[in-house]
């Protein structure tokens, strides 16, 4: 895996544009209520059908998108030198 | 592995009062990355606006001080002339700069203060309940014009980027979006050069953020952002419109 996110369930108000801008559409809505009440945004590691691994490439849109701040974006450190600045220019 | 995206240092951990989907927390998270890559953080002061802003000093990890409905680009000036150290801020929302605080506005432009307005265009008094504003586009349907805004009873939407463009003291002024990622990383280039703008001493900056409200618009997230690409972007098109920095 190249990528992974981790979204804070509490922070999340389950607007779904996440979910919207993922280009390897792995965040789903959670089956499960938050505090607030809210059906907030999951990360899919695996494919609900094929359960298939799939493969977040840390491109970071879903947390560039995040209107709540509520997703962090990890990225395996081979990959910094050459994708980082392209994907991500937001963040230094 | 490595972390590269977390919240920036600015910006403390509260929970966001915002509805869910709402530009306006983008828009926080954007100004607090840009203070802290450009390492202003001791001395930055913003200026909230009336509105539903009006607690951004719950968010920004920065000073604030809040100014009356409309007046925060007066209060900025008053802040940096006093003490021209520190950078100041404005954070407007459109009912809020562009209707009852157009007046000073317009002037802190024209005298060209060294300031830094980031004014949040979502067409819609959005605190308030949904009423028109301004900036609303024609046709568009708020709650006090339900058969949506007719141009010969309720006037024509307010450009005021333009407006301020023509002024003489005004140096970088630019319209964004937050409607996708692509506009987000736009956004705080802009924002980034508008305080850097500021930081040279050169004179006023604004950049407007056309910005979604899909409670007041009555539209999903995912709807809201479409109809600021579809719709918000015909009449507010997103552009440089001066910069003389």
């Amino acid at each position: 895996m190249k990528g992974k996110i981790e979204i804070d369930q509490e922070l999340c108000k389950g607007c779904g544009l996440c979910i919207q801008v993922c280009p390897k559409k792995q965040i789903e809505f959670s089956d499960a209520l938050n505090k607030k009440g809210y059906y907030p945004a999951s990360f899919k590691e695996r494919d609900r059908k094929t359960t298939e691994k799939l493969e977040c490439t840390g491109c970071a849109l879903c947390a560039i998108q995040c209107p709540d701040v509520a997703i962090e974006v990890y990225r395996e450190e081979k990959e910094q030198s050459t994708t980082a600045k392209k994907a991500a220019p937001t963040d230094e | 592995m490595k972390k590269v995206f977390a919240r920036p240092e600015s910006l403390k951990l509260t929970p966001f009062h915002y509805c869910p989907g709402c530009g306006h927390s983008i828009i926080h998270r954007l100004v607090s990355e840009v203070i802290d890559e450009l390492g202003i953080r001791e001395r930055t002061v913003g200026v909230p606006p009336a509105g539903c802003a009006v607690l951004a000093y719950n968010y920004f990890d920065v000073d604030m001080a809040e100014a009356p409905h409309g007046r925060a680009a007066a209060v900025a000036t008053g802040i940096k002339r006093v003490r021209p150290d520190l950078v100041a801020f404005s954070y407007q929302g459109d009912g809020d700069i562009a209707a009852i605080g157009t007046a000073e506005t317009i002037h802190a432009a024209n005298r060209g203060e060294r300031i830094t307005a980031i004014f949040v265009n979502n067409a819609v008094y959005g605190m308030t309940g949904g009423q028109m504003a301004p900036t609303t586009i024609s046709g568009q349907v708020t709650t006090t014009t339900p058969l949506g805004r007719a141009p010969l009873r309720d006037g024509y939407p307010l450009d005021l980027s333009e407006m301020l463009g023509i002024a003489a003291g005004s140096v970088y002024i630019e319209r964004t979006s937050v409607s996708s990622p692509k506009w987000i990383n736009k956004t705080k280039k802009a924002i980034r050069k508008a305080f850097m703008v500021q930081l040279e001493d050169r004179g006023f900056s604004l950049v407007e953020i056309l910005s979604p409200c899909p409670t007041n618009w009555k539209m999903t997230p995912v709807q809201s952002i479409r109809w600021v690409e579809e719709t918000m972007m015909t009449i507010f098109p997103p552009k440089v419109i001066k910069d003389v920095a």
